[in-house]
C-alpha cells in the first residue's frame, strides 16, 4: 500500500514537473495553456495522495476548469497566433534560468538538509473529505472565509469596471485619441 | 512517504514558475508562471497539514484560500491585460516600459 502510494507519488510529481517544464518552454502559446492542464492536474493527483481530497477536487474545477479556460480565453481576445512562435522568451532568458536553477537548488537543499528524516504517514490519518474540509471551514475559518468572499466581489467589480473601460476615458481624451486608434489596429493586424 | 518528497516537488515548480514569470515575453504566459508558483506553495500547506495531522486543517483549508485568492488575481489580471492589448495592441511585457498616465506617450510605447 504504502510503496504504491509512493510509485505514485513519483510518476505523479515527474509529471507535473515535466509539463510545468513545457509550460515556460514551450514555443507555441496555446500548447503552453494545454501543458499547463496536464501539470495542475498532476498536481491535484499529489493532493489526493496526501488525503486532501476536497482540495484536489476543488483544484481540478477551478484551476483545471475555470482558470485554464480564462488564460484560452485570453490567448484568443489578444489574437494569440497559434503557430509556433520562436521569440517568445526574452533575452533575459539565461539569467532567468540561472536564477530559477539557483532558488531550486537553494529551497531543495533546505527543505532536504531541514527535513530529511521526517515522514508523512498517511496510514491513520483523516481522510479531507468534502464533510471534514466543510466543517472545519464554517466552524473555525468562517471568518476568513466571509473576509475572502468580500475580496472575491471586490475583485469581480474591478474586473468588470476594468474591462468596460472606453478608449476616450483611458487617453483622457484629446488628440491622443486620435494617435491611438490607428496604433490599436496596426498592432491586431500583426 | 518522506516528507521531503512533496517539498522538494514544490521547490522545483516553483523555481519552473520563476523562470516563467522572469523569461516569458507574452503576459498571458507569465501568468501561467504565476500560477505553477502558487501551486508549489499549496503543495507546502498540504504536505504540511498531512505530516502535522492538523485537526483542525489549517493547511488544506488555507490551500483552498490561495486557489479562490488565485482565481480572483486571474480574473483581475486578464481583465487588465486585454485592457494593456486595447491601447497598446501587444502584450508583451518587456515592451511596455512606461505604465503611467501622461499625454505624450513615447514613441517606442505607443507602436
Amino acid at each position: 500500500m504504502s510503496i504504491t502510494v509512493q510509485v505514485l507519488f513519483v510518476l505523479l510529481g515527474l509529471v507535473a514537473v515535466g509539463s510545468a517544464a513545457l509550460v515556460v518552454t514551450n514555443t507555441n502559446l496555446v500548447h503552453a495553456a494545454l501543458w499547463l492542464v496536464v501539470s495542475l492536474g498532476a498536481v491535484a493527483g499529489v493532493f489526493l495522495l496526501l488525503a486532501a481530497e476536497f482540495v484536489a477536487w476543488v483544484q481540478v474545477l477551478i484551476y483545471v476548469g475555470a482558470v485554464v479556460v480564462l488564460l484560452l480565453f485570453a490567448l484568443m481576445l489578444t489574437r494569440a497566433p497559434t503557430g509556433p512562435q520562436p521569440e517568445l522568451s526574452t533575452r533575459r532568458a539565461l539569467p532567468a534560468a540561472v536564477v530559477a536553477v539557483l532558488v531550486a537548488a537553494l529551497l531543495g537543499t533546505t527543505v532536504v538538509a531541514g527535513f530529511s528524516g521526517a515522514t508523512i504517514d498517511l496510514r491513520n490519518g483523516e481522510v479531507g473529505s468534502a464533510e471534514v474540509a466543510g466543517a472545519s471551514l464554517f466552524r473555525t475559518w468562517v471568518l476568513p472565509f466571509e473576509v475572502l468572499s468580500v475580496l472575491l466581489l471586490a475583485a469581480l467589480v474591478g474586473a468588470i469596471v476594468l474591462s468596460r473601460l472606453r478608449s476616450t476615458e483611458l487617453s483622457g481624451g484629446g488628440p491622443a485619441i486620435a494617435g491611438q486608434a490607428p496604433d490599436n489596429s496596426e498592432g491586431g493586424a500583426d | 512517504m518522506p516528507l521531503w518528497w512533496p517539498l522538494l516537488l514544490a521547490a522545483l515548480l516553483f523555481s519552473i514558475g520563476a523562470y516563467g514569470v522572469l523569461a516569458r515575453r507574452n503576459a498571458v504566459l507569465v501568468l501561467m508562471g504565476v500560477e505553477l508558483m502558487l501551486n508549489a506553495a499549496n503543495i507546502n500547506l498540504v504536505a504540511f497539514d498531512a505530516y502535522l495531522r492538523d485537526a483542525l486543517h489549517s493547511g488544506q483549508i488555507f490551500a483552498l484560500f490561495v486557489i479562490v485568492v488565485a482565481a480572483a488575481e486571474i480574473g483581475l489580471a486578464l481583465a487588465i491585460v486585454l485592457l494593456v492589448f486595447r491601447t497598446h495592441g501587444h502584450i508583451e511585457v518587456d515592451r511596455l516600459r512606461a505604465l503611467a498616465d501622461r499625454d505624450e506617450a513615447p514613441e517606442e510605447v505607443r507602436r
